[in-house]
């Protein structure tokens, strides 16, 4: 907590939100469009929510 | 934001959630096995097939159509045909029938043919576990009004969503993303996590919220085409009686006119005259695309039941076809295992983020507004 006393604006405390949002649409509509590789990209762009929260399981923990 | 306007959308949030959360869980707990019913069912038996011929093709090796429904009529005697379906990656064939032209769903009895060899490959389980779970998850027993109520519980859902995401950014002022203070207090701990889980898996929710609000209001939907683009499709034959299920035309017949007017498409499925999918007059055939993309976008031939004759073909207008892509963007069924899996997890998450808002709002139930507006605003450092 060393940022206690800084006020993010809301461009920083939507950043990270908005590209996770973003490459999650990416992966909900990726395997819709097609097989095979389609698939590949839709499971590594749905992933990465899951594993954000993974990673603030392991990191972010105080 | 000013803690005026921070105040209003907790109302919202608060709102929304304490009336929607009862069902949202229901259709989370619900919807986890669901994802997985095609696995589940093929545990209790897959059948074995000795072609890798699709029932959806034409040509040798496949029965007529005309023959197929024969065989189903003779096991159903008295009732009439209603729906024949087709699989595009093996020989199964589907005959819904049923006591009238306009029978309700749950009249209706599906039997699964082998086209290859004519042989009946199973008769759709009805009593089944995965078959309750999906009625409670779909109307909850009660038919189109359980549907449209669930519909709008996934409206409420939308919102709460949307005003958690602006209740975000106060709470978010002076925290690092991810953050998760567990040590501090369990309310802390579960604000934290509540914020998290619901901020990462915001978009997946939405997605099969607004979807799922979607196939809630599937019947309007539909109705809405029939009267609409259908009655237009079909305009001369308004005020005809309907053709009665005796003097229905060959099928196979019906099929080929239809396939010139779409050649080189595969059919998903015939709707016979007078369901919710034709006209009183007419087999609606509808094809599938033949990309990938425009797989799910459906054409419907309309063929003429009586003479065997093409009478019109359109594509289906954008709010059929917006009702034909919410259905694999809600069940989560369009990207093989790998996908299911993250559709549970994140279905967990969301299970998650229904719990601990409700443990928030129980745990202070008794605390004024304003010191849940200041919870909100200093980020959880001052609890109620």
């Amino acid at each position: 907590m060393k940022h206690a006393a800084l006020r993010r604006s809301n461009r920083a405390i939507f950043a990270v939100p908005l590209l996770i949002a973003v490459l999650s649409l990416i992966g909900l509509v990726s395997a819709l469009t097609g097989d095979g590789l389609r698939d590949v990209v839709s499971w590594l762009a749905l992933g990465v929510p899951v594993a954000v929260v993974g990673w603030a399981m392991r990191a972010r923990r105080s | 934001m000013t803690r005026t306007s921070i105040r209003a959308w907790y109302l919202v949030h608060k709102w929304t959630s304490i009336v929607c959360t009862a069902f949202l869980l229901m259709l989370c707990v619900t919807g986890l096995p669901l994802i997985f019913h095609d696995e589940i069912d093929a545990l209790t038996g897959e059948p074995q097939f000795a072609t890798t011929l699709a029932s959806s093709g034409e040509g040798p090796g496949l029965l007529p159509l005309d023959d197929m429904l024969d065989r189903a009529l003779a096991m159903r005697p008295g009732e009439v045909p209603l729906f024949m379906a087709f699989s595009n990656e093996n020989p199964v064939l589907t005959v819904t029938t049923g006591p009238r032209p306009d029978a309700a769903e749950a009249d209706m009895t599906l039997l699964l043919f082998d086209r290859s060899t004519g042989a009946l490959a199973g008769q759709a389980n009805e009593g089944g576990v995965m078959h309750f779970i999906l009625q409670l998850h779909t109307d909850m027993f009660l038919g189109l009004p359980g549907m449209l109520f669930l519909g709008v519980m996934g409206v409420l859902f939308v919102v709460a969503i949307a005003s958690g995401v602006v209740l975000y950014a106060p709470f978010m002022r002076k925290l690092g993303f991810g953050t998760l203070r567990t040590e501090r207090s369990r309310r802390v701990k579960w604000l934290d996590h509540h914020n998290l889980l619901g901020i990462v898996a915001l978009a997946w929710a939405v997605v099969v919220g607004l979807t799922g609000v979607i196939n809630a209001f599937a019947t309007p939907i539909v109705q809405a085409w029939q009267m609409g683009e259908l009655g237009e499709m079909t305009a001369a034959y308004a005020g005809r009686a309907a053709v009665a299920p005796a003097d229905y035309s060959s099928i196979d017949a019906a099929m080929a006119a239809a396939r010139k007017a779409r050649p080189g498409n595969n059919p998903q499925f015939i709707a016979f005259p007078g369901g919710a999918f034709s006209s009183a007059q007419h087999y609606a055939v509808f094809f599938q695309g033949d990309t990938p993309l425009t797989e799910k976008l459906l054409t419907p031939a309309l063929i003429d039941a009586a003479t065997g004759e093409l009478t019109d073909v359109r594509p289906l207008p954008w709010y059929m076809q917006a009702l034909l892509l919410s259905q694999p963007l809600h069940f989560g069924d369009y990207g093989g295992l790998p996908l299911k899996i993250l559709w549970a997890i994140l279905d967990l998450f969301t299970i998650l983020v229904l719990g601990s808002g409700l443990y928030l709002w129980l745990g202070k139930r008794r605390t004024p507004l304003s010191a849940r507006v200041r919870e909100v605003e200093s980020g959880g450092l001052v609890t109620p």
